[in-house]
């Protein structure tokens, strides 16, 4: 009997500490971990006797990679308790900062964390020296998104003006066309990013995922829509917990999600792609056929080039926002507290991110719930290891363990926030 | 030139959200110069690769939370030379040390099914409850401006150029008007150390003390302050309850308002 094992005890060039376990007996793949033993933080137990206007601020500290995507998903949800609905300039400012995050959050995965797996390099910093002007594109198109980032909430790791019914403060028109010809060049970057990462050579594996994410009737999703798959989900927000559930597993400090009925599913920029093809605007459905991709992927390594894709919707949407806006008279709407309980549903640039509270009549939480994006996808991660490795066990030790650490970054994970998530460890038997 | 030993340059995560290591990443323009001028060894984040310490600097993240992290501390103090806390949790515990003030048995059974698998302490505490720390980058998130100066200046072999004056006193070297003055909202400003360029008050909202306490805080007069503005006083509580609630002057007068 021949056994092999294959684990990596801090996976790199992810967000936060996670691990893997592969072991394999007799060419078969035994068992198949996908650990996280980031320390617990307890979030959901912290926010119970704060106010409701505090939830932005404190949740954002959950994740430095998507601190915006918390802020909207916590806001909306407090608004809905309140019965109170953001429109107008103050609802598309809410979506130019998270266009922000979506330009800065795929560029560092695209050119810092992902490229370099692709050719052979053990990190940007290294790629940079043979391909320098490949990272410093990466550089500046993140750069962007960050400078939208402190134009709109004054920084770009925790924003500060975000809040509860929009912002403290709002930019002029005058601040905020500054950003037209900044964003004119990063979307012909991210065009050259949907190219470039076109030609990257990707494993051939194709898996048939349940992919869920956010649909909205005419925008492609970032900030609001109705939650559903390619496999029959359709629900508004308030019914997330009676349609997924969460399962605490004793070698991870991340709940994994798992749709009741069924089993894993994926979240993230490739749901979101295969859902909402037809509302991407036309600059980036082309970019994507130009690439080779169809309407639907479901090759996980190429999550890449859908990133890509998504980069340049994300830098036309922001151009879109910018020149149609006109400053409302007032920062933001009053949201007086009302006893209740809210749910608010967002797309995080790694997928959907689910918040529930309930307040009472002063606006004191009482209860929380958040759902990350990362303990959404963990199952996902070992389905898709287990398959991979199946198929794999040609490959050399390190070999492998450098494509199982890949399979996991595919996902651009963000394991401070699933923990509520990295080391790889193949064991062959 | 002659071929010169790059300093070594180590990241450390504990208990925290990633957002201030993300600070060295978020340095787009500052990032490829400093490469040429340090080892970044060990920046799992960043690198699949890890150069062997010992290290010149270590840049600690994060709180502790974990028996395992208390111990691994200590093996990092042991490979560097210089160890510098980065960031709200790793000063002053972060905003998870809200548990100092609670039963942490009651946390983890709020948030987890099966209480029994996890494992953790009951209070999260400061790198500097545990180790000797040469110096510390106060925010949550930390400045990326003064994090490229403390570097700067550590190559150069001089001190580093960041102050420990209040928020206050970068509010009115900016020339904002008092949102407390003028418009009665409350503000930590008084008694936080600057860093972050005054940014809220800069927003129109009162500063929420990211920085945490400046060196001799007078907290017991601001507070004072707050009540005059009709401030309740549980508000005042979670004023000084937030990311640096476990910082000294601001663990004392929150709980000197507690009823």
């Amino acid at each position: 009997m021949k056994s092999r094992t294959i684990k990596v005890d801090y996976l790199a060039r992810v967000e936060g500490e996670g691990k893997l376990y592969v072991k394999i007996k007799d060419n078969t793949v035994a068992d198949v971990r996908f650990s996280v033993f980031e320390p617990p933080r307890f979030f959901e137990a912290l926010l119970r006797g704060r106010r409701f206007t505090e939830a932005p601020d404190i949740t954002s500290r959950i994740c430095g990679i998507c601190p915006v995507a918390y802020q909207m998903s916590s806001s909306q949800a407090m608004e809905s308790v309140c019965g109170v609905t953001v429109s107008g300039p103050l609802r598309d400012l809410r979506r130019l900062i998270y266009c922000g995050e979506w330009i800065e959050s795929h560029a560092l995965h695209i050119y810092m964390l992902h490229a370099p797996d692709f050719l052979g390099y053990e990190d940007a910093i290294t790629m940079a020296k043979d391909h320098p002007d490949v990272v410093t594109q990466g550089l500046k198109l993140k750069k962007i998104g960050n400078d939208l980032m402190v134009l709109l909430g004054g920084r770009e790791i925790h924003p500060v003006n975000p809040r509860v019914g929009g912002f403290y403060k709002v930019p002029t028109k005058e601040d905020i066309l500054r950003f037209v010809e900044p964003l004119e060049w990063a979307l012909e970057a991210s065009l050259e990013t949907v190219r470039f990462t076109s030609t990257l050579p990707f494993p051939e594996f194709e898996r048939d995922y349940e992919f869920v994410s956010l649909r909205h009737p005419d925008e492609y999703p970032i900030t609001e829509g109705r939650v559903v798959s390619n496999k029959g989900i359709d629900i508004s927000t308030d019914q997330f917990l009676d349609t997924f559930e969460e399962i605490h597993v004793p070698h991870s400090t991340s709940l994994q999600a798992k749709v009741k009925e069924r089993d894993d599913y994926l979240a993230g920029p490739m749901a979101r792609y295969c859902n909402n093809f037809d509302r991407l605007p036309e600059v980036a459905q082309k970019a994507a056929k130009e690439a080779g991709l169809s309407e639907v992927c479901t090759n996980p390594f190429k999550s890449i080039i859908v990133r890509s894709v998504e980069t340049v919707f994300a830098c036309h949407e922001a151009l879109r926002i910018i020149k149609a806006y006109k400053a409302p008279d007032k920062p933001y709407v009053e949201v007086p507290p009302k006893a209740g309980v809210g749910h608010g549903c967002t797309e995080a640039p790694r997928g959907l991110l689910y918040h529930r509270y309930e307040i009472d009549d002063a606006g004191i939480i009482k209860d929380a719930r958040i759902i990350p994006p990362t303990s959404q996808n963990q199952k996902a991660m070992e389905v898709d290891l287990r398959q991979f490795v199946q198929k794999n066990l040609d490959l050399t030790d390190d070999k492998l363990t450098w494509q199982c650490e890949q399979v996991i970054r595919n996902y651009d994970p963000c394991i401070s926030c699933s923990c509520h998530f990295l080391k790889l460890d193949i064991k062959r038997d | 030139m002659a071929a010169v030993k790059k300093p070594k340059l180590a990241v450390w995560k504990f208990a925290s959200c990633d957002g201030c290591q993300l600070s060295l990443l978020d340095c787009e323009d500052e990032l490829l110069a400093i490469a040429k001028e340090i080892t970044i060894a060990n920046f799992p984040e960043a690198s699949r690769a890890i150069v062997k310490g010992p290290y010149d600097i270590s840049l600690v993240e994060g709180s502790i939370t974990t028996p395992h992290d208390a111990e691994r501390i200590h093996k990092i103090r042991r490979m560097s030379k210089c160890l510098v806390t980065i960031g709200a949790c790793a000063t002053a515990g972060g905003i998870q040390a809200l548990r100092n003030f609670a039963d942490v048995n009651d946390f983890v059974s709020i948030v987890y099914a099966n209480p029994a698998y996890i494992e953790t302490l009951n209070k999260s505490t400061p790198i500097a409850d545990h180790v000797f720390v040469d110096f510390e980058l106060r925010g949550c998130p930390i400045n990326k401006y003064q994090l490229v100066e403390f570097i700067s200046a550590t190559l150069n072999g001089r001190k580093p150029n960041i102050g420990t004056h209040s928020v206050c006193m970068e509010c009115k070297m900016k020339g904002n008007v008092c949102v407390m003055v003028s418009s009665g909202i409350p503000c930590l400003g008084p008694v936080t150390q600057m860093g972050c360029g005054a940014l809220c008050p800069s927003y129109n909202r009162g500063c929420f003390g990211c920085f945490g306490p400046m060196e001799s805080p007078n907290t017991k007069s601001l507070a004072a302050w707050f009540e005059r503005l009709q401030v309740p006083s549980d508000d005042i509580v979670r004023m000084f309850r937030g990311f640096n609630a476990y910082a000294e002057p601001f663990r004392k007068e929150s709980e000197a308002h507690e009823k």
